[in-house]
């Protein structure tokens, strides 16, 4: 996020309604009357503020669960409510109005201009014009889309990553303490995905509302969850945990297949590139004589130069050898530049980095100014050493929980805290070995 | 942000809705009836017309008949519009939605009977004259807009319907701002096609006395003038064309931007 973005709504940041406590209890959906429900007593406690991922095979029944909410399905049976309130007590309109929707691929009305879009619930709302121009404004900001150069253009006018963005400050227009997202990042592209998800994250971080999003991809889950629901056949609760845990400790073999084999590697996911330590390389600033930057980054013994425009954006990163028939530093851009965002995880870094066939990535900061660079093999160490940290953790959890398993045997054990995380501690204890 | 720099974002082209071809035809059809016309009101003003084609073909009776003619049209695409396009709003409702194959095979049936039966049928049953005509014609238009008011309804994207929907708007607040215009392309080909049946078929309507540039034609054939026969059927062949421009100038205008 660009500190535009950050102050503009850090300004308005204190009106911002934070989020509301979302409970399902026992809720099913039978589509027919005969055959299994699609939803089989789903019960679910989603704390206020907390984003959770729903995770699960195809047909799971995440979207039915989720639609539940707003009331686009209705529960054959079952409640749920938000800050202890019914959702059937009120007006089933006035209900969706407070609850942020985004679907996949944005679903903008193409007919309307991106203003429109996301004025739509305001003016629902009957917000008077001015709060609703400026709330345009400063959603747009906020997911990093120039308001001036994108407010009346139409959703064909933007590429796929624009029109999500646009869904996403839809989603949050009217400022409703529940959001609901469906596979919202599922039609663009990995790179995109990653930018849309960090610009997610950080608008979390700020406004802190209760978003339950679904997804298919385990490592956006990873990336994005306070919480991970991890659905069976039916909405059967696998594991409802926070992702830390599910990967150091999946409760079942359904969450260790659903997992993956390479949980040391999805750890990834959960560290962002500002944890391991940047280094430094030689840069050269558009304009520059090519011939000192050469020499500077042979005695550095560096095998590039990070070029620079005038506002410490990296812009290019050639070779010693590129460098070497140049006389000035041109200011041509590398489109296709491996740079991350000092906030994504090494995950992405390393998608970047493979995608760029590059053994090393530009970390930028606010503003997109350049910090440094992460290397391949930091990234390699850093696996090592979570997955030595893992094993560890792994160890001492289930010492604990046989721990826990013989005070919970004593007839006058303590109550055991370990059903909230609805982990069997037989079966991880059997799984983990 | 790098994000908007490596977005690629196609230009935005808002306020452009026309195609070069669209443009052309739009300018360049006006042009061509226009010339046409032209050299029929030349070959009209200095031509040798004995008596009875001098009579027929008075400035004052055809511009009695272009008028019939074309109120025909408009009137009929009128009630046509007025009918049709509820009907099949209605028919894609929940509730009707059944219905909807029942009602379009009726209205397949009122178009594929000719149109010449049909007219006389009604004049034997309710009379002659411009509203027993109008009535034909109607029932002969009524399909095209029904069905594309039907097909441009049911086209739309059932997520964005649904996107509405869990947005909090109302059925209706859905209809009127997100169905209808997003349909109104669909609608509108239907209505410019119900246009050029009606200005064709109303040259039938003088058959039973309703008037219109028919009556050229009929007299030309009774009375074996050639010039008659020809000047009716070049303006009706003007005038459709000329409605159907109209028509293409109506969908280019009603499409909404960004579609
Ligand atoms: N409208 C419907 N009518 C009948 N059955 C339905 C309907 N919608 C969903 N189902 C069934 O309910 C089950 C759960 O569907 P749901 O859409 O919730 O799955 P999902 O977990 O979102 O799957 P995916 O990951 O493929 O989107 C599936 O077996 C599906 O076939
Ligand atoms: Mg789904």
């Amino acid at each position: 996020m660009s500190t535009t973005s950050t102050s503009a709504t850090t300004a308005s940041g204190s009106q911002e309604r934070h989020g509301a406590e979302l409970v399902f209890d026992s809720v099913s959906k039978r589509y027919a009357a005969k055959g299994r429900p699609a939803v089989d007593s789903l019960s679910l406690n989603i704390p206020a503020g907390e984003t959770v991922m729903f995770v699960g095979p195809s047909g799971c029944g995440k979207t039915t669960s989720l639609k539940m909410i707003n009331r686009l399905i209705e529960p054959t049976s079952g409640t749920i409510t938000i800050d202890g309130e019914d959702i059937r007590s009120k007006d089933v309109d006035t209900l969706r109005r407070s609850i942020g929707y985004v679907i996949q691929g944005g679903s903008l009305f193409p007919h309307m201009s991106v203003r429109d879009n996301i004025a739509m619930v305001p003016r629902l709302l009957k917000w008077d014009k001015s709060r609703i121009d400026a709330r345009v404004e400063e959603l747009l900001e906020m997911v990093s889309l120039e308001p001036g150069r994108y407010a009346d253009r139409y959703p064909r006018e933007l590429s796929g990553g624009q029109q999500q963005r646009v869904g996403v400050a839809r989603g949050l227009a009217a400022d409703p303490p529940v959001v609901l997202m469906d596979e919202p990042f599922g039609a663009v592209d990995p790179i995109t995905r990653q930018r849309l998800q960090d610009e997610l994250l950080s608008i979390q971080r700020e406004l802190g509302k209760t978003i339950v999003c679904v997804t298919h991809d385990i490592d956006e889950a990873i990336k994005l969850g306070d919480r991970i629901l991890i659905l069976q056949e039916g909405a059967q609760i696998a594991q409802y945990d926070t992702p830390e845990n599910i990967l150091a400790a999946p409760a079942n073999e359904f969450v260790e297949d659903f997992v993956g084999a390479g949980s040391s590697l999805k750890a990834l996911s959960l560290s962002r590139v500002d944890e391991v330590e940047l280094q430094e390389t030689t840069t050269a600033r558009v304009g520059e004589d090519a011939r000192a930057a050469l020499a500077r980054a042979r005695s550095a013994g560096d095998r590039g130069v990070v070029i620079l425009d005038d506002r410490h954006r990296p812009i290019a990163w050639p070779s010693l050898r590129e460098l070497q028939y140049m006389d000035r530093i041109p200011a041509t851009r590398d489109d296709r530049l491996p740079v991350v965002d000092r906030r994504a995880t090494l995950n992405d870094a390393l998608d970047e980095m493979l995608a760029a066939s590059q053994d090393g990535i530009i970390v930028t900061g606010q503003r997109d100014d350049y910090r440094g660079i992460v290397r391949f093999e930091q990234v390699t160490a850093y696996v090592q050493e979570a997955n030595r940290n893992a094993e560890r953790a792994a160890m001492s959890r289930l010492s604990t929980q046989e721990q826990q398993r013989v005070d919970a045997e004593q007839p006058s054990g303590a109550t055991v805290d370990a059903d909230r995380e609805r982990v069997e501690p037989d079966a991880t204890a059997e799984d983990l070995r | 942000m790098s994000t908007e720099v490596l977005d690629t974002a196609p230009a935005p082209e808002t306020g452009k809705r026309l195609s070069r071809e669209q443009v052309i035809l739009l300018v360049g059809l006006p042009l061509a009836v226009a010339a046409i016309f032209a050299v029929w009101f030349i070959w009209w003003r200095t031509a040798d017309l004995d008596d009875i084609e001098a009579r027929a073909l008075t400035g004052e009776a055809i511009r009695a008949m272009l008028w019939e003619h074309i109120k025909l049209t408009l009137v009929g695409t009128a009630i046509v519009v007025a009918t049709a396009i509820p009907m099949g709003i209605a028919l894609t409702r929940p509730g009707l939605r059944r219905l909807s194959p029942l009602v379009v095979g009726f209205a397949n049936m009122g178009q594929s009977a000719p149109v010449i039966g049909l007219l006389v049928l009604f004049a034997m049953w309710l009379g002659f004259g411009f509203w027993v005509a109008v009535l034909g014609l109607c029932l002969y238009a009524f399909l095209p807009v029904l069905r594309n008011t039907i097909v441009g309804l049911q086209q739309v994207d059932p997520t964005l319907i649904e996107a509405a929907r869990g947005m909090g708007m109302s059925p209706l607040a859905v209809l009127t701002k997100v169905e209808l215009p997003l349909a109104v392309p669909v609608i509108m080909s239907g209505v410019r096609t119900a246009l050029v049946l009606l200005v064709g078929t109303a040259s039938l309507a003088t058959f039973i006395n309703a008037g219109g540039l028919g009556g050229l034609i009929t007299t030309g054939i009774n009375l074996f003038r050639f010039p008659i026969l020809v000047s009716g059927a070049l303006l009706i062949a003007l005038l459709a064309l000329l409605i159907d421009w109209a028509g293409r100038v109506l969908e280019a205008f009603t499409r909404p931007k960004g579609v």
